[in-house]
């Protein structure tokens, strides 16, 4: 099992800076703009991304978190027994421009659970979709406004995402495994 | 027809006799017993290894007919009878009708004559339809052959009445069998009034119910000069007041079942109606004192309390489950694994409890393996293991509270008057 | 950042507390507290049991908890079903195993009983190789209500261990009494009962409580007061005082609560008796979580309905790769 690093802390840095700008550019300011994190480690990202904005612009933009787990299709498939948060968006997101944010997509099925999930709090002016990796193998047609890396990848890698708010470092790592049990453990992104 | 047992352990507790002889029969009868008997025999059954006693008399079994032969049969509860080591039957009156009147006891005989696979002797009500209001007609009934009355099931409420019951019992030299409750404490009552009847949320029957009655049955014994005898035994309480009587030297005896030293309220958590039996299963300190009781003579016999119910009637909500549990294919090798294994009693008194004594209280001549009696023997492996299963029960109806449970004892034949009617 | 929830869940049926531990209580409580947030949204609905079918079987009438399961399935886009059943026809047709084997052939997944002899759900349980979620059988347990509680007295007080939460009423008879002691012990809560000695049940002390016939002891020092509702109608409370002795002597009143700790929490299962076993004011007043328990009755039944539904497709699915 070897583990290779792909993304450095500074690099990561570097990505969310630019990805915040981007955001701004793509949605002409900041009016009716708005965060949501996928739990767990897409709310962290989603939170640094308003630090940014909010940094630039003198705003305090809204940021939500939303756990997706009932809506997930797959949970008899799975071995892991889920893990619940709490989603937790307490503003309006009618008519908003909601950037969801996640740190992997992968299979593109959490996003789908996600947009559900959204789309019953409200009706959202645009969705859009910003992630720290892109390791591609897409199985449903759903793509990402915002991308910090493309990262090629095989079926049989896995990628490990460290958030310093969460792991105590900054860091994305691949790390090959024996079986397919990446299908399993991440129901894919 | 010769059938020649060799080289098993005798357990003869009416000759005195524990050590390893052979035994001859013939015609149906005990011919010989001795060291190395050398006859030519028809059938010789090797029972190196093997304990030989005198069948079990069973006094206390619910064979159901006439009535409920869904539940059980006389031919089906003597075929189990005989799978359990049991080759004499005291059985119970409460059938439909209830065993009161001489006809139904006409009737029973003839089925018995017919049908049965081992003896059969008959219990008559003491008071008709068991409703404890009009006393039978003991006499009569003895005419026909009962050698035994009780209302089991039910107790007879009123004194006067149980008293004068044991007063034409007394002259008629019957025993009178004593199903000591006070359906008045006990109610509606499911499980023993405890902890366990707190958490499974179920009414609970007092002890109280049952030991009030046994002092009072005994009170009236004593007055009227009578025998009695308490039937299934089921608390610490209960056995303490036969203790006393005993002492006193009043004619009493007392009856346990297999159940009652070897499962507690404790094992009936998951509501396993199989183990709903009225008297109700008690606390761990009741068997201790069972067991105790079965050592010191306190009790003087075991009997199963074979009470079969159909399924309809047991795989239902507990609270309208009947209660009871089949005992006869059961009751040795329970006896054997709670009583011999944990040296609680020796095979002597094993063999006493189960054959000799019950046979004594009914007066008739079973429980024995003197030169002349009926050839009822029962050879068994002492140390063989098994486990209880629903599918291998040969009584019509399966509701045993032991089912799964891993046993110890086994029987290999079982020969009534001389000929071998199981074989394992 | 949010809690974790660990406990490994793997009971395909919920028949009482007393045979969950303390982590799967854990999990319960942690995710109702996530179902509760979708019940303050605009669509409160989450498409987590979609396709799943749950049968609301009751053999004792109920309007609360029956709704209540109605609306948890509802809002995980289950499809519901109700089945009331008249009490006479337990006796004279079907039997309830065979109405659990026939709802399994009718495809069902779960299924909801509450039915008056105690431990039916266990039996109901042994019988189907669907879920079986009891809704109170008898005087045994009412899980789901036992889990309200706590959640209830969680959310307002921020802990469960070392809480003092008296219940009084009449305890003997009571499934809700039972729960709630199994639940609340085994996170160390100190449970103290009250009941006149009629209504206290043999050797309940062993379950770990306290137990006095005095109400205002129950009250002194208590950080919560569950109150049952009194039974009158019941055969074996002929004997028992009137529903006005019985509220003189354990009703509980302003006046009560006045020596009580000053912000008490005051709870009750309902339907609650006015004037029985609690006032008015007491019912309506500030103390009082009656109501909020009826909304976390729906947030821990859809958890209930969630994690159950969980244990029976791993089941289904280690049956099919088996």
């Amino acid at each position: 099992m070897s583990l290779k690093q792909v993304f450095t802390k500074e690099e990561i840095e570097r990505s969310i800076t630019r990805i915040s700008h981007e955001i701004i550019e793509n949605n002409k300011g900041v009016k009716g703009l708005a965060i949501v994190g996928i739990r767990t480690r897409g709310y962290v990202l989603a939170e640094r991304i308003a630090k940014v904005i909010n940094n630039l612009y003198g705003t305090k933009l809204d940021v939500g978190a939303l756990d997706i787990t009932f809506y997930r299709d797959d949970l008899s498939l799975v071995a892991e027994q889920p893990v619940i948060h709490n989603t937790e968006i307490d503003f309006d997101i009618e008519n908003k421009n909601i950037v969801l944010v996640d740190d992997v997509l992968y299979t593109g099925r959490t996003i789908r659970c996600a947009l559900d999930a959204l789309i019953d709090f409200g009706r959202p002016r645009t969705i859009q979709l910003a992630v720290l990796v892109d390791r591609g193998h897409r199985e449903l047609p759903i793509r990402a406004d915002y991308v910090g890396k493309n990262l090629p990848t095989s079926q049989k890698e896995l990628v490990q995402v460290k958030l310093q708010e969460i792991d105590n470092e900054d860091s994305v790592m691949i790390e090959e495994s024996q079986d397919d049990k990446e299908k399993d453990s991440k129901m894919g992104s | 027809m010769k059938l020649l047992i060799k080289n098993g352990r005798i357990i003869d507790p009416a000759n005195k006799i524990d050590d390893n002889l052979d035994i001859l029969i013939e015609g149906g009868k005990i011919s010989k017993v001795g060291k190395s008997i050398d006859v030519k025999a028809e059938t010789v059954i090797d029972a190196a290894g093997k304990i030989v006693m005198p069948g079990i008399v069973d006094m206390h079994v619910h064979l159901r007919e006439p009535g409920r032969e869904d539940k059980e049969t006389v031919f089906s509860g003597t075929m189990a009878a005989a799978k359990g080591g049991v080759t004499s039957v005291l059985c119970m009156p409460n059938t439909l009708p209830s065993l009161d009147s001489i006809n139904i006891i006409k009737t029973l005989n003839d089925i018995i004559k017919k049908t049965a696979n081992v003896d059969v002797f008959i219990c008559g009500a003491i008071t008709v339809g068991r409703a404890g209001k009009e006393l039978v007609n003991i006499s009569g009934l003895k005419k026909e052959g009962i050698i035994a009355i009780s209302d089991d099931g039910a107790s007879v409420d009123n004194d006067e009445l149980m008293l004068k019951a044991l007063k034409e019992a007394k002259k008629e030299k019957i025993l009178v069998i004593c199903h000591s409750e006070n359906k008045a404490l006990s109610g509606k009552g499911l499980v023993n009034r405890g902890f366990t009847s707190t958490r499974l949320g179920l009414r609970g029957i007092s002890k109280e119910s049952e030991y009030k009655r046994v002092s009072r049955d005994i009170k009236l014994a004593e007055e009227s000069g009578a025998s009695v005898h308490i039937a299934h035994v089921s608390c610490a309480e209960s056995v303490e007041i036969i203790r006393k009587a005993k002492k006193k030297g009043l004619k009493v005896t007392g009856e346990t079942a297999p159940h009652y030293f070897s499962l507690s309220e404790e094992d009936l958590l998951d509501y396993n109606t199989n183990m709903k039996i009225n008297p109700p299963l008690r606390t761990k300190d009741d068997i201790a004192a069972i067991k105790q009781s079965l050592k010191d003579g306190t009790i003087d016999i075991i009997a199963s309390d074979h009470a079969p119910h159909t399924e309809n009637e047991k795989e239902i909500e507990f609270e309208y489950a009947e209660f009871g549990t089949v005992g006869l294919e059961t009751e040795l090798a329970v006896s054997i694994t709670e009583l011999i294994n944990n040296e609680a009693l020796t095979w002597q008194e094993l063999v006493r409890k189960m054959s000799l004594n019950p046979a004594i209280a009914l007066g008739i001549d079973k429980g024995t393996l003197g030169v002349n009696k009926d050839a009822d023997i029962v050879v068994i492996s002492p140390d063989k293991e098994w486990v209880v299963n629903k599918a291998d029960f040969v009584s019509k109806s399966k509701n045993s509270a032991f089912i799964g449970r891993k046993l110890k004892g086994a029987v290999e034949y079982t020969i009534y008057r001389g000929k071998v009617i199981y074989k394992a | 950042m949010t809690k974790k929830k660990t406990a490994k869940w793997v009971h395909k049926d919920l028949l009482g507390l007393e045979y969950l531990s303390r982590e799967d209580m854990e999990l319960l409580l942690d995710t109702a507290e996530s179902f509760r947030e979708i019940l303050d949204r605009k669509i409160k609905k989450v498409p987590a049991l979609r396709g799943k079918t749950v049968v609301n079987l009751f053999y004792e009438p109920s309007t609360r908890t029956r709704v209540s399961f109605e609306v948890a399935g509802k809002r995980l886009s289950a499809d519901v079903i109700n089945i009331a059943v008249e009490s006479s026809s337990v006796k004279k047709g079907e039997t309830l195993n065979d109405t659990g084997r026939n709802i399994e052939a009718l495809k069902a997944d779960i299924i909801v009983v509450r039915h008056n002899c105690s431990g039916a759900a266990s039996m109901l349980a042994r019988n189907v190789n669907i879920s079986v979620i009891n809704a109170g059988d008898g005087w045994h347990e009412h899980p789901t209500q036992g889990l309200l509680d706590m959640f209830t007295l969680r959310k307002k007080t921020g802990k469960l261990e070392g809480l003092n939460v008296s219940i009084v009423g009449d305890i003997a008879h009571s499934r809700v009494a039972r729960s709630n002691i199994w639940g609340l012990t085994k996170f160390g809560a100190k449970v103290t009962v009250c009941a006149p000695k009629l209504l206290i049940p043999p050797e309940i002390e062993k379950m770990g409580i306290k137990v006095t016939d005095n109400i205002d002891e129950a009250l002194s020092g208590a950080d919560a007061i569950n109150v049952l509702r009194m039974q009158f109608e019941r055969d074996d409370m002929k004997a028992f005082p009137t529903q006005l002795e019985y509220f003189k002597n354990f009703g509980v009143t302003e006046d009560r609560l006045k020596k009580a700790k000053k912000d008490i929490i005051v709870m009750h299962p309902g339907p609650i008796n006015r004037g029985v076993e609690i006032s008015s004011e007491v019912a309506d007043g500030a103390n009082s979580v009656i109501l909020e328990q009826v909304t976390n009755g729906i947030a821990v039944r859809m958890a209930v309905l969630f994690w159950v539904s969980q244990a029976r497709d791993k089941d289904i699915k280690n049956e099919v790769t088996h």
